[in-house]
């Protein structure tokens, strides 16, 4: 059995004009360990299934169906304080501004300190201890020093570090990172992503890697998932999607890449942008923006086609592989 | 922090100077101190011979100066009604007016904080909503229209509060006379600081909850969710700390402006304090008691507002009081 498997998952934002489906449909695993890259455009969803996992999506979102199986209990159902044992202590998150992420008016020490006291019976000494050691694990030089430093008193850089910390505190099986590196600058996001990549090798932690930066995904994960406006297109092992993509979404995301393009050419963009949840259009949502658009596509939701190692949700890849199996 | 309290106290010399220059040129349009002074069978010769005594006929510089001089060693004239210096007045009646302020502020800061805070947390339930549609009537009702009616519900129909005055009241440190020590002093004081309070609360759970529920909102409060801490540790600490930021800046203001609300609230409850008095020194022409008594208010605010930003500076660690950068 999967360590974590989320089946049919689907979060609606109830508004006062109706509710809006910021997730339809949406199921994946991930064995212990292994690492997951959501990609996607802003607004694609995919921060929203991060939030659904833990079950913290903020008002008025909330799960509408599916469940979540982590450890053979589906977090969509547990209450809150049963789901307050598992976030921070079985599955953690870092998130995306690391300049928003703590809190400005308590020590770094303080933010540690609560975390491992909130899910376990610790003295503050020794709670100390282990934080000062995770500090140490993130590199981040004289770790005593900064207990009792304030977030204004340190860099974005140092920051996430500190952020990555808190999240390996007590030693979580899964950590849920959105977007870790993109409000940091260049020549460090580079070294938060190896920092982060090794302590959850060496752990034998599980990541779930939300970006919109393929390049990251291919480097980073194991596995990738390309979400568009709510939903899963393309899913699979990583190399097999970036190097042999299927659904022509996924195929625009790789030309767009700056390294497709010949330096001094324009590069290479998808025409038009996602549609607003309210009004996703019938039939497959990429239909509007579509090279390859048939008229089923404009009708008819696609099913996932098996290609190779990925599944596609396309009309196109069906007929495809449709035809090659008559000419067999 | 002795850095910091320097260039206070020369900021606040700024002030005072601004604030004594204005009260005392105020002096000039209040009508003639002479007629107060003396009686209607002095002839206009011993009238004009007094004017020079007193030296209200030198150039205005002059007497400010003078008068500022005086002022330095704490002598900010003779209170024409009373005949005594008008500080000594003032002061007398100061600690009235501070126990009066002081019980408002204490209603304000247990009432507005729970109330607020909750009403952020459930901004839906029917007692949040209660408390918005509540706090507009509140805002809304002046100072005096609540005090009357506080004095007709409670004093007259249900005859259950002191309508007027302190009550019984003890003298404590050999100078101030408190009527927080006493029962009887305490159900004096009850109306007079509700009906002060009545202003300032709807303000303040409003703000709180206005600000709370935008801290909420931020990275930080869904990052302390995240690690899976108790719901009270985020509300109480983690959101409640940044919620109190700008709510004390706005309150040291406040205060302030609260001695002033209590000209209002002192005539309308008969309360022996400063608001009163000046009040009485206004009817009676007594400039140099309303211009100490301009003064006074002036350095209340000025004190305020310093403890505020020694308290904030506590609270906010981005703003360091003792470590200034060199």
């Amino acid at each position: 059995m999967s360590f974590l498997r989320v089946n049919n998952l689907e979060v609606t934002f109830e508004l006062r004009s109706g509710g809006v489906q910021a997730l339809s449909d949406v199921s994946f695993s991930l064995e212990r360990g292994e690492r997951l890259g959501i990609v996607g455009e802003s607004g694609a969803g995919k921060s929203v299934a991060a939030f659904a996992i833990l079950n913290l999506l903020s008002r008025p979102g909330r799960i509408t169906a599916g469940e979540v199986m982590f450890e053979g209990q589906d977090l969509a159902k547990l209450t809150p304080k049963q789901m307050r044992t598992i976030r921070g202590n079985r599955i953690a998150m870092i998130f995306q501004d690391p300049m928003m992420t703590l809190n400005p008016v308590l020590t770094v020490g303080q933010q540690m300190v609560e975390c491992l006291q909130a899910h376990r019976q610790i003295s503050q000494k020794d709670a100390c201890t282990i934080a000062i050691r995770k500090l140490r694990q993130v590199q981040i030089p004289s770790p005593e020093t900064r207990m009792d430093q304030y977030p204004h008193e340190l860099s974005g850089g140092m920051r996430q570090r500190i952020i990555i910390a808190i999240a390996l505190l007590m030693d979580p099986v899964l950590i849920i990172a959105d977007e870790p590196t993109t409000a940091l600058d260049v020549t460090i996001q580079a070294e938060i992503m190896d920092l982060l990549l090794d302590l959850c090798e060496s752990n034998n932690v599980g990541l779930i890697l939300i970006t919109h930066d393929l390049g990251v995904v291919s480097q980073v994960t194991e596995k990738a998932i390309v979400m568009y406006a709510g939903r899963i297109i393309e899913i699979g092992p990583t190399k097999e999607i970036i190097n042999d993509a299927q659904h022509p979404y996924t195929q625009g995301l790789i030309k767009a890449l700056p390294q497709q393009t010949l330096p001094g050419h324009r590069l290479n963009q998808i025409p038009g942008s996602m549609p607003s949840l309210q009004g996703i259009p019938a039939g497959c949502a990429f239909n509007p923006r579509c090279d390859f658009v048939m008229d089923i596509c404009k009708q008819t939701l696609p099913e996932f086609t098996a290609s190779g190692g990925c599944s596609v949700a396309c009309h196109m890849v069906k007929v495809m592989k449709d035809q090659a199996r008559q000419e067999d | 922090m002795i850095a910091f309290l320097i260039r206070r106290l020369f900021q606040a010399a700024i002030v005072m100077f601004v604030i004594s220059l204005l009260s005392f040129s105020i002096q000039d349009n209040l009508g003639d101190p002479l007629r107060e002074l003396v009686g209607q069978s002095v002839s206009e010769e011993q009238r004009q011979e007094l004017r020079d005594q007193l030296g209200l006929n030198d150039p205005f510089f002059t007497q400010y100066l003078r008068f500022a001089g005086k002022a330095l060693q704490g002598d900010l004239g003779t209170s024409y009604f009373f005949k005594e210096p008008a500080l000594q007045v003032i002061l007398k009646k100061l600690p009235a007016t501070l126990e009066l302020v002081f019980g408002a502020t204490l209603i304000i800061i247990l009432l507005s904080v729970p109330i607020g805070v909750y009403s952020a947390i459930k901004p839906h339930s029917l007692f949040s909503k209660a408390v918005m549609g509540l706090s507009i009537v509140g805002i809304s009702i002046p100072v005096f229209l609540t005090a009357i009616m506080a004095i007709y519900l409670f004093s007259v129909e249900l005859n259950w509060l002191p309508s007027f005055g302190r009550g019984v009241t003890e003298h404590v440190f050999g100078y101030w006379d408190t009527g927080f020590f006493n029962m009887d002093g305490l159900l004096h004081l009850l109306l007079p600081c509700v009906s002060l309070a009545s202003i300032m609360l709807p303000l303040f759970v409003r703000l709180i909850r206005a600000e709370m529920m935008e801290v909420l909102e931020s990275e930080y409060i869904k990052f302390a969710w995240a690690k899976g801490l108790a719901p009270t540790r985020i509300w109480f600490l983690h959101a409640l700390k940044n919620t109190m930021l700008p709510v004390i800046t706005v309150g040291g203001v406040q205060i302030g402006t609260m001695v002033a609300y209590t000209i209002l609230t002192e005539t309308v409850f008969q309360w022996p304090g400063m608001g009163f008095l000046f009040l009485e020194a206004v009817n009676r022409v007594d400039t140099p008691l309303i211009v100490a008594y301009l003064i006074v208010v002036g350095a209340i605010f000025v004190v305020t507002n310093t403890i505020v930003d020694m308290i904030y500076g506590l609270v906010n660690p981005t703003v360091r009081l003792t470590r200034s950068k060199a």
